[in-house]
């Protein structure tokens, strides 16, 4: 069924009797073209380009929970292609062009609102270091451009622009930026995918990875063993795991990122606006809670919770830059499982094992980067060669000495 | 979380900074170690789903390191050591 304001406008005079469930429940084939690991928003977007743009149909997607139970729902629901180095921003630029086009493409409203982005500059390299990546960014095709205090007090005059230790001197400012109803694009996804014939298989957990003369040629699950032609794993979060059933150790920790919803406020807050210095970034959703969140707890997890200093920390940040928001009371709160890989940036890539394909390492940038993630990793699984914009997120980038650093930090995950 | 230091008794987990696998205590000998050892030392780890034992620095005390073995799964902590205690366990300090 095709959605459009015709009909609603027939449900709603027919008594809405005609909507029907938005994807089938379809038992495990015995074999499938390609199994993808992972029933999240990469992997719904990777069954979906692989029937859309590739067309190759005979697809599992295999999920341990239920479809979207995992990041896609727990993340801060922002877009954005403001990244520097050649190896990403091409990508996430790449990305962003698909979000613009991405509700007339699978005819689902996901509620695509570029609203801006802010990331504020409280010093002079700060702003030389942004105006270098807001060059970086032109250069990509992308939007970028530098706003003096008093282009941001038109915006925001609700910030601390004298705070003490962090006063804001600019912003960089991305307009094409923006937010996303985060359920909706998986379930856009699966909804596109099944309408092509893909099987999205819930509440089935891979229990093994079957590998036959060095070749992946299936997986075990809860639901029985399904063999395939390629096998791609596509559960950031959980990807050591993953990988270990296929012997694989990667260059990855699993940690813990929380986010935070206010109580629902009148509109105050006009896009998104990080506060980097503070570890606070936040935007107001459509409902009008405030969405906020900042760094990482920083030890090894795999609870789908935080602990209370970052809590406080975080916090502060938003305190400390938007005084504003302390009488509001904080709603809910929760935690999400990050890939985080050794050089903040993530894999979409083949394996040492013919057969078996890798999608992971997102970091805390996951959400954003859902439909190229899709796009490329579909690209690579149909074609056996990377997207042009992707060619950098091997696994063998470490061996040959070239990690695609985006903070110049280094071998350093719990920093990204 | 509460860590149980061996010299200072039940700190705040706030005051560590971690530094992830315990395992990096055994570093290679540079001079002798391949690049795929030194790569695999430096890049790869087991990040387990369950124990896993791990280095934490206390930063904001006495600035010891400490292998704090925990629960990935559930923020249990099982055992706290100091590093040098386990380093020297281990042949890796005179």
């Amino acid at each position: 069924m095709r959605y459009s304001a015709w009909q609603i406008l027939k449900e709603g005079l027919t008594g809405n009797k005609g909507w029907k469930p938005v994807w089938r429940e379809p038992e495990p084939k015995a074999e499938y073209d390609i199994v993808i690991i992972g029933g999240g928003g990469h992997g719904l977007s990777t069954a979906y380009y692989l029937a859309k743009e590739f067309g190759v149909t005979n697809v599992a997607v295999v999920e341990k929970g239920w479809l979207g139970s995992g990041n896609i729902g727990r993340n801060t629901t922002i877009i954005r292609s403001n990244y520097l180095l050649e190896g990403n921003q091409p990508f996430y630029e790449h990305s962003l062009k698909l979000w613009e086009g991405l509700e007339q493409d699978f005819n689902y409203n996901a509620m695509v609102s570029q609203r801006g982005i802010l990331n504020l500059i409280h010093s002079d390299p700060q702003r030389d270091a942004f105006a270098r990546r807001a060059n970086a960014m032109r250069l990509s095709g992308a939007d970028a451009e530098l706003l003096d205090r008093e282009g941001i007090a038109k915006m925001c005059p609700f910030l601390d622009f004298d705070n003490a230790r962090f006063p804001i001197q600019g912003a960089l400012w991305q307009p094409r930026g923006g937010t996303v109803r985060h359920d909706a694009v998986a379930w856009g996804y699966a909804r596109g995918a099944d309408e092509r014939g893909v099987d999205i298989l819930q509440n089935c957990e891979v229990t093994g990875i079957d590998i036959e003369g060095g070749r992946a040629v299936g997986v075990q699950t809860s639901r029985g063993s399904i063999r395939a032609k390629k096998i791609a794993m596509c559960v950031a979060g959980s990807s050591s795991r993953v990988a270990a059933m296929a012997g694989m150790r990667l260059p990855i920790e699993s940690h813990v990122l929380q986010a935070f919803v206010s109580e629902g406020l009148k509109p105050v807050i006009p896009g998104v606006i990080t506060f980097g210095a503070g570890h606070f970034y936040v935007s107001q959703s459509d409902k009008g809670g405030l969405v906020f969140g900042g760094d990482i707890d920083g030890y090894n997890t795999y609870a789908q919770r935080g602990n209370l200093p970052v809590v406080e920390d975080v916090c502060e940040g938003g305190m400390a830059i938007m005084p504003m928001i302390g009488r509001a009371r904080l709603l809910r709160m929760w935690g999400g499982i990050m890939d985080m890989s050794m050089d903040g940036s993530p894999f979409i890539t083949k394996t040492d094992t013919p057969g078996l394909y890798f999608n992971g390492g997102w970091c805390y940038g996951g959400f954003k980067a859902t439909p190229a993630s899709g796009f490329c990793y579909a690209h690579l699984l149909a074609k056996d060669e990377p997207h042009e914009v992707a060619t950098a997120f091997r696994l063998d980038r470490f061996m040959r000495g070239a990690p695609i650093d985006e903070k110049g930090q280094g071998a350093q995950p719990n920093l990204h | 979380m509460l860590i149980n230091h061996p010299l200072l008794g039940p700190r705040d987990a706030a005051e560590f900074v971690v530094k992830g696998d315990a395992a990096l205590i055994g570093r290679p000998d540079g001079m002798t170690a391949s690049p795929q050892e030194m790569h695999d030392y430096a890049y790869l780890r087991d990040n387990p789903a369950g124990t896993h034992r791990e280095l934490w620095y206390h930063e904001q005390g006495d600035r010891s390191w400490l292998v704090v073995t925990r629960d990935t799964l559930t923020h249990e902590v099982l055992d706290v050591a100091l590093a040098r205690d386990v380093a020297r366990a281990e042949g890796r300090s005179r």
